[in-house]
């Protein structure tokens, strides 16, 4: 028996035992960590949706399911369309440059929109996810669920879950819990009507 | 051949054949027959060992409950109705469980309230409080995943908002609610996997995380209403004077408790399993619907008081992550009491008026963010929610001030009350 311990090799020996272990457990972890990302079957599903929109009327609102989240699809009138600039001083994000939407839906303004005729957003409120509803008459209090949304409300949408309000381009008013304009998806037009959701351009034909 | 080990009372039959391959008798002894508590215990030392009880009622029900119930996106809600309907004593199963759940944060808060009454939290129980507050954190992940396994609509929108608590975080945020979804939305994916972590991840990290905290607690020694330590005076065998045998001094005294708690607990059971909409939400009768938001989103009510100091915070320089912050230190707070407290005496009957007061406020302020959290976000509740918020961190971050400057009473040697 060898009475001397070599200590400064049995430390280096465990210490490359241990980062070698480390390691592998690094390696080990990968697929379980991986594991909860979405699978191949949920991203397949998050294809993207088309809609005829052509029954709409002025003032109504359609509600569809994209990548399972519930999207607006809004015909707005001209008169409405046209009021849109003039509340941008109660607005938190007037030209929602913090807000989420593609590059070209931003470039639209006020209208937020590629046809300023329809509105496509997703009904999921910026500030906890819950689903906004539709208050789009003007000047109307008592409105949804007996809220006052005041004398000069200028149309748009009201969260029931923490009260945030939205104008009808679902930009977000100044002082409410949620912070962002509602999100835009990606979206394009294969008609007058139809709209796809989920896509910026339509895929050229061949 | 061994020798026998010399021959005692419990090195024969069936006992000392396990004691010699198991220390069954020194366990019990060292931990029961000859644990020396303080005598002078009160009302307030029952959560404990109801904690215990219902945690044991949570398994055994969860665990029977597991046998029916489907974590399926498709049939989760179905197979709860199945259970009520179909199963036999099912709808008992079912209550006791989730009657079981409120009970549990009944207990758990009491419990916590009793160590700030008594400054159980004090050195050298630090690391028994620590492990009591991990207990908690477990116990609220715990409840909210079981919330969602039902499938009804509050609970799908209870954890749409939960979940997106996570996505308020800068740079991770986004792609940390996918991991945590499995999907682009909560779907069936989610269902699933907090079913995992509900029937087997949180439970078992819960009963090691009781053991430590079992273990922490014997080490040290209980504290008491007199916030005195009984190991200063022993008698000659070495048994603190003023301290009794856990079993049966207080194996017995805590069977009463058990007795009035399931009194009250088996009444709420067969007369008011939903408590009003308290312990169950009338949304959750529906079938989860993600086109349908319920009008008002509330979570249950032991997280009431948290939602409450969420919701009070207003989203400022394009994101809510400051509400989520004020959410997370208001648990996170809660760990860094023992060294906040800087009082020369630990029991609420030695300090002065003023820790009585910062404590009643604390109380009343806690109950108002309950109610708060509860009621929409409209009328007095918003400003209300703002001042009790305020309140609430006030305890907490003005502690170590006064509680270091104001005038205390003089502790007595030993226990009083029990001569």
């Amino acid at each position: 028996m060898n009475d001397q311990v070599d200590r400064s090799r049995r430390q280096l020996l465990t210490a490359a035992v241990v980062g070698y272990g480390a390691v592998g457990v690094g390696f080990v972890a990968v697929p379980f960590i991986a594991s909860w990302q979405p699978s191949a079957r949920a991203k397949a599903l998050g294809a993207p949706v088309t809609v005829d929109a052509s029954k709409l009327e002025e003032g109504q609102m359609l509600k569809i399911l994209w990548r399972g989240q519930p999207v607006f699809i809004v015909r707005r009138s001209k008169a409405v369309v046209e009021q849109l600039g003039n509340h941008d001083d109660r607005l938190a994000d007037p030209k929602s440059n913090d807000s989420l939407q593609p590059a070209y839906i931003k470039d639209s303004g006020a209208a937020r929109a590629r046809n300023s005729e329809y509105w496509i957003g997703l009904a999921v409120c910026t500030h906890l996810g819950c689903s906004p509803l539709g208050a789009f008459e003007p000047n109307n209090a008592l409105q949804v669920l007996g809220t006052d949304l005041g004398q000069n409300w200028p149309g748009g949408f009201y969260c029931p879950c923490h009260g945030s309000k939205f104008d009808i381009s679902g930009r977000v008013f100044k002082s409410m819990p949620a912070p962002k304009n509602l999100t835009v998806p990606s979206y394009t037009f294969a008609g007058d009507a139809r709209i796809v959701i989920g896509e910026d351009e339509l895929p050229k034909s061949t | 051949m061994v020798a026998a080990p010399e021959s005692t009372d419990t090195s024969k039959g069936l006992i000392g054949w396990i004691d010699q391959r198991f220390p069954l008798t020194a366990l019990w002894r060292s931990q029961v027959a000859e644990y020396y508590a303080p005598k002078n215990f009160n009302f307030w030392y029952y959560f404990g060992s109801l904690a215990m009880l219902v945690l044991v009622n949570q398994l055994i029900t969860g665990i029977f409950l597991a046998m029916d119930y489907k974590p399926s996106a498709a049939e989760a809600f179905g197979s709860v109705e199945y259970i009520m309907r179909d199963v036999n004593w099912g709808w008992l199963i079912r209550y006791m469980h989730s009657t079981g759940a409120s009970a549990f944060f009944i207990v758990v808060y009491l419990h916590m309230f009793r160590a700030l009454l008594y400054g159980s939290h004090r050195k050298p129980r630090e690391l028994l409080w620590i492990f009591g507050c991990v207990i908690f954190l477990a116990l609220m992940a715990e409840g909210f995943l079981g919330y969602v396994l039902p499938w009804g609509n509050m609970s799908f929108w209870g954890a749409q908002v939960i979940v997106s608590l996570f996505g308020s975080l800068p740079v991770i945020g986004g792609g940390l609610v996918d991991w945590i979804r499995g999907d682009y939305v909560i779907a069936d994916a989610t269902l699933n996997r907090f079913f995992a972590l509900h029937v087997a991840a949180l439970p078992l990290a819960l009963v090691f995380l009781v053991i430590a905290h079992l273990m922490a607690l014997h080490e040290v020694g209980s504290n008491n209403p007199d916030g005195i330590e009984i190991k200063e005076h022993k008698d000659p065998q070495g048994h603190p004077l003023d301290g009794i045998p856990f079993h049966p001094y207080y194996t017995v005294k805590d069977l009463v408790g058990v007795m009035g708690f399931l009194l009250l607990f088996c009444a709420v059971i067969f007369f008011a399993p939903t408590f009003g909409g308290l312990f169950m939400e009338s949304p959750n009768f529906e079938p989860a619907n993600v086109l349908q938001t319920p009008p008002h989103i509330a979570p249950v009510w032991y997280f009431t008081p948290f939602y409450a100091m969420l919701r009070a915070v207003p989203s400022f320089a394009g994101t809510q992550v400051w509400g989520v912050m004020v959410l997370g230190a208001s648990v996170l707070i809660l760990f860094f009491v023992p060294w906040l407290d800087r009082s020369p005496v630990l029991s609420i009957r030695y300090r002065g008026p003023i820790y009585k007061i910062m404590l009643a406020i604390f109380v009343v302020s806690f109950i108002t963010l309950g109610v708060c959290g509860l009621k929409p976000p409209a009328g007095i509740y918003p400003l209300l929610a703002k001042i009790c918020t305020t309140l609430y961190f006030a305890f907490f971050v003005l502690m170590p001030f006064y509680t270091k400057f104001e005038r205390v009473k003089p502790v007595p040697e030993r226990v009083t009350g029990h001569v």
